[in-house]
């Protein structure tokens, strides 16, 4: 049966394709390093739309009103321009409300677009760009660790990661975070107030990595301004051990932290990214096995969810669970020394 | 049925879900179709796969090694079809897909309580979720409504209103702030749009639409006038747009759809057509019931005298959405239905984590727990969401219950894998509380929609599958409503077999009783309600009704309608083991 992968990865080449959400404009080339800070791709777009009915204000036929309007696709007008004049001994006139420009002039009608917003994208991690998206991003390569998560506040930031996680089950709290920590990404464990993440925010920090969240706070992670990386899931879970060891023995380390939402379809999903020097490049990761004895897996389901374990037996056909159900599984030797039963579609290969 | 009216013809018939695919086999055995087997494989419309076909290749590898036919080449791993002489490959290919996010949908209409509920209905028969709504009574200016499309990127807009060669000024308006909408969108993310409004102004809608919008399609008059509401059309309609739009979401929709030579269906949609066709098959007096508990969506259709309604809730499904769910309901109506002494946070995470990994199963009895409770409540809200769109003759004696049904039929991964029978049927009873006399059946292997699709290859298929048993009679269920004290007696009931033997049973309300009548056997089964309990026959009417056996036989359910649950969580948790044990814990 085929296998999803989930990449806890010492060393590995990571191909990243960064876009923007709207057509714009790239402003790097093809092998060009870059840093995670530096901006790649800009655009600019309408937060908003003005429809004038230029023969309604006026009375007059759509036609009619076309000969009136002075504006042009196009056309860049300020706060007050005049869009379109009335005949008469007396006209009256209609003035752009805001800046803006114009999208459409006809059919009696002036559509505007006003209020620009602007969007910049950032690298989100050291790298050579390999490809050129045209209008709409590049495609990034770099080598070094890479620490898949499960859940992401949509932030992304980088800087150096210190540790304060002794063991995978540690809690991080509003004491843990002193003015040290300042400017840091910090590797916490499992988070359970909203203080702790107010308090990360007024040092602040440039990113926390954390094993485990409270459901109730995900509204307010969202709102945090720097990303926020959850390894393992909901609830008091303690941080994967292949997660612990590499994050661990990486401390102080320069890391990105690509705190993106977990898209089933696309595939994108929350990440570290620890940028490492080589000498020849290594292999590109594997995004999906077939179930073999041998593996190492992680167990993603309640009671053994986050749990680390070698895949030690494949039994053929439907292997009866303790709720009682019929599904293919595979018994899995725990680093604890137990061996547990657990159904294929409960675990994910590491690699 | 004489044997040369049926064609001579293998199906494969696939379905293609949010977390399984299946495929199964039906063949001509003895001049009947029949359901052969089926293989299944986790579905790969997501990463890293992104491609349905590995999917589907693997769950027709699955069905070969249950079969031992040979349905895919060996080098290119293409569908063998037609049949081959040396019995490798089969005939035909039908499909139904239900894998894909939600379908973002606009829903635009003219009467708030007309024309936009019909269209609101028309979009709930297909796995929508809508994001805006458009009518009369809308006070935005076109180009706050232009803005609110432009925010929610819709991949659909279905548009109603205006009776046939009624209004027509209004309906041009919106149709005004829609195409400028779509006009501003890029190319590849323009929406479908489905018009099924005034007839008249079909041309305009051309105009006006048709080179902005990803597709345009036009229907027939969702509401043709005000008194009628025609939605078939529309329903197929939309299913083939949903169809078009998943192949352009979703790679290997396309090569599915070949292979099934265009009969390629939304699943909720052939789990709809099926049953709109048994319930006019079987001229149901009263009304045949599907729901369907998945990953992608909860889904209810509901047949009376061949009138379908048909509900599709993603918002109650089980995958990746399910957090959401605590968006529809409270969490303490989810702990009604635990049996065991699990907190309100714990299932809070189960949620959560539920979300992360759609496809994974309850391994230990305590999630099994909380996956039926989850499951009892979205189906539970499910129903009760369909059934305000029953039609007004479908309506209850009593408000907020159920109207009285022919038949019950439930399907979806977490109704079939329960860990027992008893369970399954259990988890129907709780949630979708049944009234009266009616069979209920277990789809266990998920064909049912199959079915509807398959029907596109013969009519016969559909009737000739059901009938040779491919689903599991849980047994027949006699719902008592009374007004009665826990413990009072309600209803003497005495089942006569066949062979002349008999056994009786004093109901008492608050509890469940059986009656043992094992599938394939009938019986005589006399009621004789006290306190003026109502068995099905009428307030305080007694009588003998023939009924058939189940897995469980006569299950007799008189826990009250609506079900009365204890809001002491001993005594609650106390009952709940007590209706399990009962049903074979």
């Amino acid at each position: 049966m085929l296998a999803p992968v989930l990449h806890i990865l010492p060393l590995a080449t990571i191909i990243r394709e960064r876009t923007l959400p709207v057509a714009g404009k790239v402003n790097v080339h093809v092998n060009q390093r870059v840093n995670p800070t530096d901006v790649i791709a800009e655009a600019s777009f309408a937060r908003e739309h003005v429809l004038l009915d230029v023969g309604r204000t006026f009375g007059v036929s759509p036609a009619a009103a076309d000969k009136l309007i002075r504006v042009q696709e196009g056309d860049r007008l300020k706060q007050g321009a005049l869009v379109a004049e009335g005949r008469g001994m007396f006209p009256r006139a209609i003035n752009a409300p805001r800046a803006g420009r114009v999208m459409l002039a006809g059919g009696g009608q002036v559509l505007m677009e006003v209020g620009d917003a602007r969007v910049e994208l950032r690298a989100g991690l050291p790298g050579v760009v390999t490809q050129v998206l045209p209008e709409r991003g590049v495609v990034i390569r770099t080598a070094g660790a890479l620490i898949q998560g499960v859940w992401g506040n949509g932030r992304i930031d980088n800087g150096l990661m210190v540790s304060v996680l002794e063991k995978p089950d540690d809690v991080l709290n509003e004491q843990r975070l002193d003015v040290s920590l300042r400017g840091s990404v910090i590797l916490g464990g499992h988070v359970r107030d909203l203080e702790t993440l107010k308090a990360a925010a007024e040092l602040p920090v440039r990113g926390l990595i954390l094993s485990s969240l409270l459901s109730p706070l995900m509204g307010a992670a969202f709102q945090m301004r720097y990303p926020i990386i959850v390894t393992d899931g909901f609830g008091a879970m303690p941080m994967n051990s292949a997660a612990f060891k590499l994050l661990t023995t990486n401390n102080k380390r320069e890391v990105t932290v690509n705190a993106e939402r977990f898209d089933r379809y696309s595939g994108n999903r929350p990440e570290v990214i620890i940028p490492l020097p080589v000498s020849t490049e290594p292999p590109e990761p594997n995004n999906f096995e077939t179930f073999a004895v041998g593996q190492t897996v992680h167990l993603r389901h309640p009671p053994t969810a986050g749990m680390i374990g070698t895949l030690s037996n494949l039994p053929p056909g439907l292997s009866t669970l303790p709720s009682g159900i019929r599904v293919p599984a595979a018994e899995v030797k725990l680093e604890n020394g137990e061996t547990v039963l657990v159904p294929l579609v409960n675990l994910e290969v590491v690699g | 049925m004489p044997a040369s009216l049926v064609q001579n013809e293998s199906i494969l018939a696939i379905d293609v879900g949010a977390t399984t695919t299946r495929a199964v086999l039906f063949d001509v055995v003895e001049g009947q179709y029949r359901f052969v087997a089926s293989g299944q494989a986790p579905s790969t419309a997501e990463a890293p796969f992104k491609d349905i076909g590995i999917g589907v290749r693997e769950a027709i590898l699955s069905l070969q090694k249950v079969t031992g036919a040979t349905l895919l080449g060996a080098q290119d791993q293409n569908l063998i079809a037609p049949a081959q002489p040396d019995g490798s490959g089969v005939d035909a290919v039908v499909a139904t897909l239900s894998a894909g996010p939600a379908v973002k949908t606009v829903v635009v209409g003219l009467l708030s309580d007309v024309s936009l509920q019909s269209a609101r209905r028309l979009a709930e028969s297909t796995y929508s979720r809508i994001v805006d709504t458009l009518d009369l009574s809308d006070h935005r200016r076109p180009d706050q409504q232009m803005d609110s499309i432009l925010r929610s990127r819709p991949d659909l807009v279905v548009l109603a209103g205006g009776t046939d060669g009624g209004a027509s000024r209004s309906i041009q308006k919106m149709l005004e702030a829609i195409g400028l909408a779509c006009y501003l969108m890029p190319m590849e993310k323009r929406p479908m749009v489905l018009y099924a409004g005034n007839q008249k102004l079909a041309n305009d809608v051309k105009e006006l639409l048709g080179g902005h919008v990803g597709k345009l399609e036009i229907t027939h008059n969702v509401r043709p006038s005000l008194e009628t509401e025609d939605l078939e059309p529309g329903r197929h309609e939309l299913a083939l747009l949903m169809m078009k739009l998943r192949q352009r979401q979703i790679k290997g929709v396309e090569e599915l759809n070949l292979w099934s030579a265009g009969n390629l269906l939304p699943t909720a949609y052939a789990q709809g057509r099926v049953i709109r066709f048994l319930s006019k098959l079987y001229e149901s007096t009263r009304g045949l019931l599907s729901v369907n508990v998945g990953a992608s969506a909860t889904t209810v259709a509901a047949g009376f005298n061949g009138e379908l309604t048909l509900g599709v809730y993603p918002q109650y499904a089980l995958g990746e959405n399910l957090y959401g769910l605590l968006q529809q309901t409270d969490i303490a109506d989810i702990m009604r239905w635990m049996q065991l002494d699990i907190s309100s946070n714990m299932l809070r995470e189960y949620l959560f984590q539920k979300s992360l990994y759609p496809s994974s199963i309850p391994a230990t009895k305590d999630e099994q727990a909380l996956s039926q409770a989850i499951a009892r409540q979205a189906l539970y809200l499910a129903v009760h969401a369909a059934q305000k769109d029953f039609p007004a003759h479908a309506r209850p004696a009593r408000v907020g219950m159920m109207p009285p049904l022919d038949l019950i039929l439930g399907g979806g991964g977490v109704i079939s894998e329960q860990s027992s029978l008893g369970q399954s049927l259990l988890l129907l009873l709780d949630a979708i509380q049944p009234v009266g006399i009616m069979p209920i059946l277990l789809d266990q292997n998920n064909l049912l929609p199959l079915l509807g699709v398959a029907a596109s290859r013969s009519h016969y298929l559909p009737v000739q599958v059901i009938e040779s048993g491919a689903f599991i009679g849980l047994g027949t269920v006699v719902s008592v409503i009374a007004s009665a004290n826990y413990g009072d007696q309600v209803l003497r009931a005495r089942l006569a077999y066949a062979d002349g033997t008999e056994a009786r049973a004093e109901v008492k309300f608050g509890g469940l009783e059986i009656l043992p009548l094992p599938s394939g056997q009938t019986g005589r089964l006399s009621l004789q309600p006290l306190r003026r309990s109502d068995a099905g026959l009428g307030p305080g009417r007694s009588g003998v009704v023939p009924v058939t056996g189940g897995a469980l036989g006569v299950v007799i359910d008189a826990r009250g309608r609506p079900l009365q649950i204890p809001s002491d969580p001993v005594r609650r948790r106390e009952l709940m083991k007590r209706w399990s044990y009962t049903v074979g814990g």
